[in-house]
């Protein structure tokens, strides 16, 4: 189950944007930022569930399309003063594929969160 | 190793700029901030309320000693700097404490003058300007001393008066001229203010010059010119500041009556930046605190090295914080032969206004007993905003304005749970809680911390009371507000940098403009990105990542993340067929909900986003494109049956409706754009409150502006009245033009109206022939790039084909 996942290249996802993986734990919105940085969420936002994925890309963030939450894609994170968090997924690029783990979902900013340019 | 910053004075202007610096660039200096005073730094302006009893020390501090530690500031808390060693680089404090800098900041205020006179030396005789002063004043209350002398009746020497009786004091004031506070009020609104305070108790001595203070070993008495003698255990000399400059001096600063600074804060030496009181800016020095803050702003801004804004002087205005007087002044309230005065006189409601106009425009003002309405003033005063359309009411007050809607009374008088935000259901007394205790200083923070007027924005004034009455006299707000936090530039710097260096694209505008994150937020992107492709349609690229999802996949977004999908219906009128095909699309995609919009359209809601391009594809193939229900563009033009059909009609509003959506269709604006054609002044099709409405009358048609329904509803202005369908054309177009040019983003055309004010729009439209057709032939030549069905573009999988697939599908 901990295994990378190949979801697709790297241009596939427009820069400051993101795409959709569906998953048997849910919708998975990858993202990419300007410099080429991936990361993943679940694509529900903490607030009310709107999907993260169709939010607008800035920096290392996005903010949600529903009620304009901010998110750290790295961790998750709400940006204060909102306070909760986005599942995140580990997601990394070998070469302009993008690998994705699905198994090992976590909630916390302990592990790697796998981001390579 | 991280470049050191010596910032010599720990008040309210130097703290602000470090914490500005803290902002913008944290790791870039080793920080180190000496203070006389033995204290963390705090707000100065409330030591009026706590010398009332109204707030303790505790609640007026900004950052207590831990803070410091926290951003790994060094402080030296009661340790005065008597020595500036320029060429070593070097300050050095009494205490024998030394601190190298590679930049020094000045921020030591000013200094209470004390009147030259025999006896000023003696115990008991003291200033008011920090804690050590407002001590003094609370003990010699306590130990039951009785009599109280205030020399000067300006803004302090009325705060510290007031105060002194409060703790048990019978207090007098001496005042030289007879016009109280003569640098913020007119004779006027002083002597109803002396009156006011007179009958709470306190007692004035007008016209006197102080000759001695009398005592041996403490204060007993004060002697005047003309002999009469009072006694007194406390004399509180508030008879005017002094720059603090002698250490400064000391260290060949060039110095006037304050250190001389230029529009960077930058002192003669370009290591030495200077802020606050102690600086004398374009042959100014500044007593209040919101000046300091914008240069707080700049100064923190070069010290960064980003090298941008500049300070270029600021307007004041002032408060008394006496609780229960309402008082307010700003600019110039005394005006002169050129000038006019509005003035409002109630005696019996204890109301006095005045504002003092030029060429229509307000140079200042000065208001007593209702001051609800100071802020809108102090606005109006500093963006020089032409009030000619509203000069016959301007003084009944905002709230009496078309756009009514803000609360007439206090909103200090509205109790803790009445909701000041609708949309986040914010109340009042959450916001003064957020503001009392993490220290907010502006409408951005409390919006940022409570939510309050994050949304629609209604409130905002509402907000700003509730922190001018919880703070005290805070007006942060620079002349106009930058963008958002990405840029220190205003909507409509940008704008014109965008026209005039011919800047195409998001790129080149964050370079340019020096902006402060790699790629803006979501609150620049789109507004930068309106701008561009409205400012140069045929060259600018339109850049979909920085669009609102809506836009982007050209439907609205649902509670649930699915669509709906609203077809244009031109002017209302629909067919059997595309009725049909409605139906057949609901049935085939199983559409959940049909309904009819109240734009006179059909709305199929809760459509699954990679059904869209399906979805568009049949509609198309009926003849139907998007109807834009999802955009900052034109909308829907709403129009009633008229004289095809019915009895009353007197012209063909629905036919004029068709055109006009036709000839607008596709434009993107700063805002939605609505319009509505009604077949005679029944008005059926509520023309008057669209952006632009037509009312069709016997001998034409009646043209009308800037209204809308929505949150704040506004009534149109009428523009003029027009004889044929094609002169409605060309007014529609040449207006939608002149506000996509000048309307700010989502700022829609009613509020921009009462901005630019009608008789300008007037002026551009009605009155001059040639710019109208102009703007018009613009309208038309952006249309030719706006006219494309994106629903079509994206049916057919040319275009954004990845936006309505998932990525990958995992088992
Ligand atoms: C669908 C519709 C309600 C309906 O079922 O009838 C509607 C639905 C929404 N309106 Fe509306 N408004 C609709 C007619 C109106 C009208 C009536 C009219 O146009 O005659 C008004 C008042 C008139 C006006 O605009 O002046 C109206 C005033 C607003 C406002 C307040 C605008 C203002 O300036 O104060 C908003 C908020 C905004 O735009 O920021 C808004 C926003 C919205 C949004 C976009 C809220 C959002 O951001 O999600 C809703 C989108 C729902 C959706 O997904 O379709 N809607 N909205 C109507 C679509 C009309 C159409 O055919 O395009
Ligand atoms: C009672 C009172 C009420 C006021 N009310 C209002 C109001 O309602 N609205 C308004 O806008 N403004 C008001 N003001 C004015 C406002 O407080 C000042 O404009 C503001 O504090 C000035 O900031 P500053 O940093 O220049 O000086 P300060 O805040 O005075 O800071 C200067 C600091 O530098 C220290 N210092 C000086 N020399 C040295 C040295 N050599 N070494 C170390 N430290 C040194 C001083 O001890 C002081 O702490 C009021 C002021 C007072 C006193
Ligand atoms: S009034 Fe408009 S915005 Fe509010 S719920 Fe109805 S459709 Fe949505
Ligand atoms: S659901 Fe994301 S902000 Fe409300």
């Amino acid at each position: 189950m901990n295994d990378w996942h190949d979801v697709g290249c790297l241009d596939d996802i427009p820069p400051l944007g993101a795409r959709v993986v569906r998953s048997a734990q849910g919708d998975i919105a990858v993202f990419r930022t300007a410099d080429n940085d991936v990361f993943a969420l679940r694509d529900r936002c903490p607030h009310k569930g709107g999907p993260l994925s169709q939010g607008i890309v800035h920096g290392q963030r996005v903010t949600c399309p529903l009620h304009g939450w901010v998110l750290e894609l790295a961790s998750g994170n709400a940006v204060a003063p909102d306070i909760g968090c986005a599942k995140r997924f580990p997601v990394k690029l070998i070469g302009d594929r993008v690998l994705l783990q699905v198994g090992a979902a976590s909630a916390g900013g302990e592990e790697q969160h796998g981001a390579a340019a | 190793m991280k470049e050191r910053l010596v910032l010599i004075g720990n008040g309210m202007a130097g703290m602000r700029t470090v914490e500005e610096l803290l902002k913008i660039a944290p790791d870039k200096y080793a920080i180190t901030v000496f203070g006389s005073e033995p204290h963390g730094n705090y707000n100065r302006i409330m030591l009026s309320p706590v010398l009332a009893g109204e707030k303790t020390v505790d609640q007026i501090m900004i950052n207590d000693l831990p803070w410091y530690a926290e951003q790994g500031i060094t402080l030296h808390a009661g340790s005065e700097v008597v020595k500036i060693d320029r060429a070593r680089r070097q300050v050095i404090a009494a205490d024998g404490t030394t601190a190298t800098y590679d930049r020094l900041l000045l921020a030591t205020g000013s200094v209470p003058f004390i009147l030259p006179i025999p006896g000023n030396d003696l115990p008991g005789v003291i200033g008011f300007r920090d804690i050590a002063d407002v001590n003094t004043m609370l003990d010699t209350a306590q130990a039951g001393r009785k009599h109280a002398v205030v020399i000067g009746g300006g803004l302090l020497g009325l705060e510290a008066a007031n105060g002194l009786m409060k703790q048990g004091m019978e207090c007098t004031v001496v005042h030289l001229g007879d016009v109280l506070m003569e640098r913020q009020l007119d004779p006027f609104a002083a002597d109803l203010l002396r009156t006011t305070l007179e009958e709470r108790g306190l007692r004035f001595l007008m016209g006197m010059q102080t000759a001695a203070i009398l005592g041996e070993d403490r204060v007993r008495a004060v002697r005047f010119k003309d002999g009469l003698e009072i006694p007194s255990d406390l004399v509180v000399m508030a008879a005017g500041i002094r720059p603090n400059i002698t250490l400064a001096k000391q260290s060949g600063i060039h110095c006037e009556r304050g250190i001389v600074v230029n529009d960077t804060l930058q002192t003669y030496d370009p290591r030495i930046y200077a802020v606050g009181e102690c600086v004398q800016h374009r042959g100014q020095v500044y007593g209040l605190v919101a000046p300091l803050w914008e240069q707080a702003k700049v100064c923190a801004n070069h010290l960064a090295h980003y090298g941008i804004g500049r300070y270029l002087g600021s307007v004041t205005s002032t408060k008394l914080k006496v609780t229960g007087i309402d008082l307010f002044s700003a600019g110039d309230f005394n005006g002169g032969p050129d000038t006019d005065e509005i003035v409002l006189r109630d005696p019996a409601r204890g109301v006095y206004k005045k504002l003092v106009v030029k060429e229509n425009r307000v140079q200042g003002a000065v208001m007593y007993g209702d001051t609800v309405d100071g802020a809108w003033y102090f606005q109006l005063l500093r963006e020089g905003t032409d009030i000619s359309d509203f000069r016959e009411t301007v003084l009944f007050g905002h709230a009496h304005m078309a756009d009514a809607g803000r609360e007439g009374h206090s909103v200090m008088a509205m109790s803790d749970d009445a909701e000041i935000c609708g949309c986040n259901g914010v109340c009042k007394g959450t916001i003064v809680k957020a503001i009392s205790e993490k220290k907010l200083f502006t409408v951005d923070e409390v919006r940022a911390h409570t939510k309050a007027s994050a949304s629609c924005g209604s409130c905002t004034g509402l907000v700003e009371q509730i922190l001018a009455a919880t703070v005290g006299n805070f007006d942060a707000t620079p002349k106009e507000k930058a963008m958002c936090k990405c840029t220190e530039h205003s909507h409509d710097v940008v704008r014109k940098a965008i026209r005039e260096e011919h800047l195409i694209s998001l790129r080149e505008v964050f370079d340019l403009l020096n902006w402060k994150t790699p790629n803006g937020c979501h609150s620049c992107r789109p507004a930068l990105n309106y701008y561009l492709i409205s400012t140069w349609p045929a060259e600018a690229q339109d850049d979909y990542q920085s669009r609102f999802i809506n836009e982007r996949v050209h439907a609205n977004i649902q509670k649930d993340g699915t669509y709906s999908v609203v077809p244009r219906m031109w002017g209302g009128l629909t067919t059997p067929d595309e009725l049909r095909a409605i139906a057949d699309v609901a049935d085939k995609y199983q559409i959940p909900t049909v309904k009819v919009t109240g734009g006179q359209r059909i709305d199929l809601l809760g459509v699954k986003k990679e059904d869209l391009p399906k979805v568009w594809g049949d509609l198309n193939a009926a003849g139907m494109v998007s109807g834009h229900a999802y955009g900052k563009s034109l909308r829907t033009v709403k129009t009633c049956v008229g004289s095809e059909w019915c009895r009353f009609g007197t012209q063909d509003s629905t036919g004029l409706g068709v055109k006009l959506e036709k000839m607008t269709w596709g434009s993107w604006t700063p805002h939605k754009f609505k319009m509505a054609v009604s077949g005679c002044p029944r008005n059926c099709a509520e023309a008057t409150i669209k952006d632009f409405g037509v009312v069709c009358v016997d001998s034409g048609y009646e043209v009308h502006i800037g209204g809308n329904g929505g949150i704040k509803i506004r009534g149109t202005d009428l523009l003029c009245k027009l004889t044929t369908e094609q002169d409605v054309m060309e007014y529609c177009g040449a207006f939608m033009q002149i506000y996509r040019e000048e309307g700010r983003y989502l700022e829609r055309t009613a509020p921009w109206i009462e901005r630019v004010g009608l008789s300008y729009v007037k002026s551009r439209i009605v009155e001059d022939d040639e710019g109208r057709r102009a703007l018009y032939a613009r309208f038309l030549e952006s249309q030719k790039y706006a006219q494309v069905d994106p629903w079509a573009e994206r049916a057919s999988g040319a275009v954004d084909a990845h936006e309505f697939k998932p990525l990958a599908v995992m088992a």
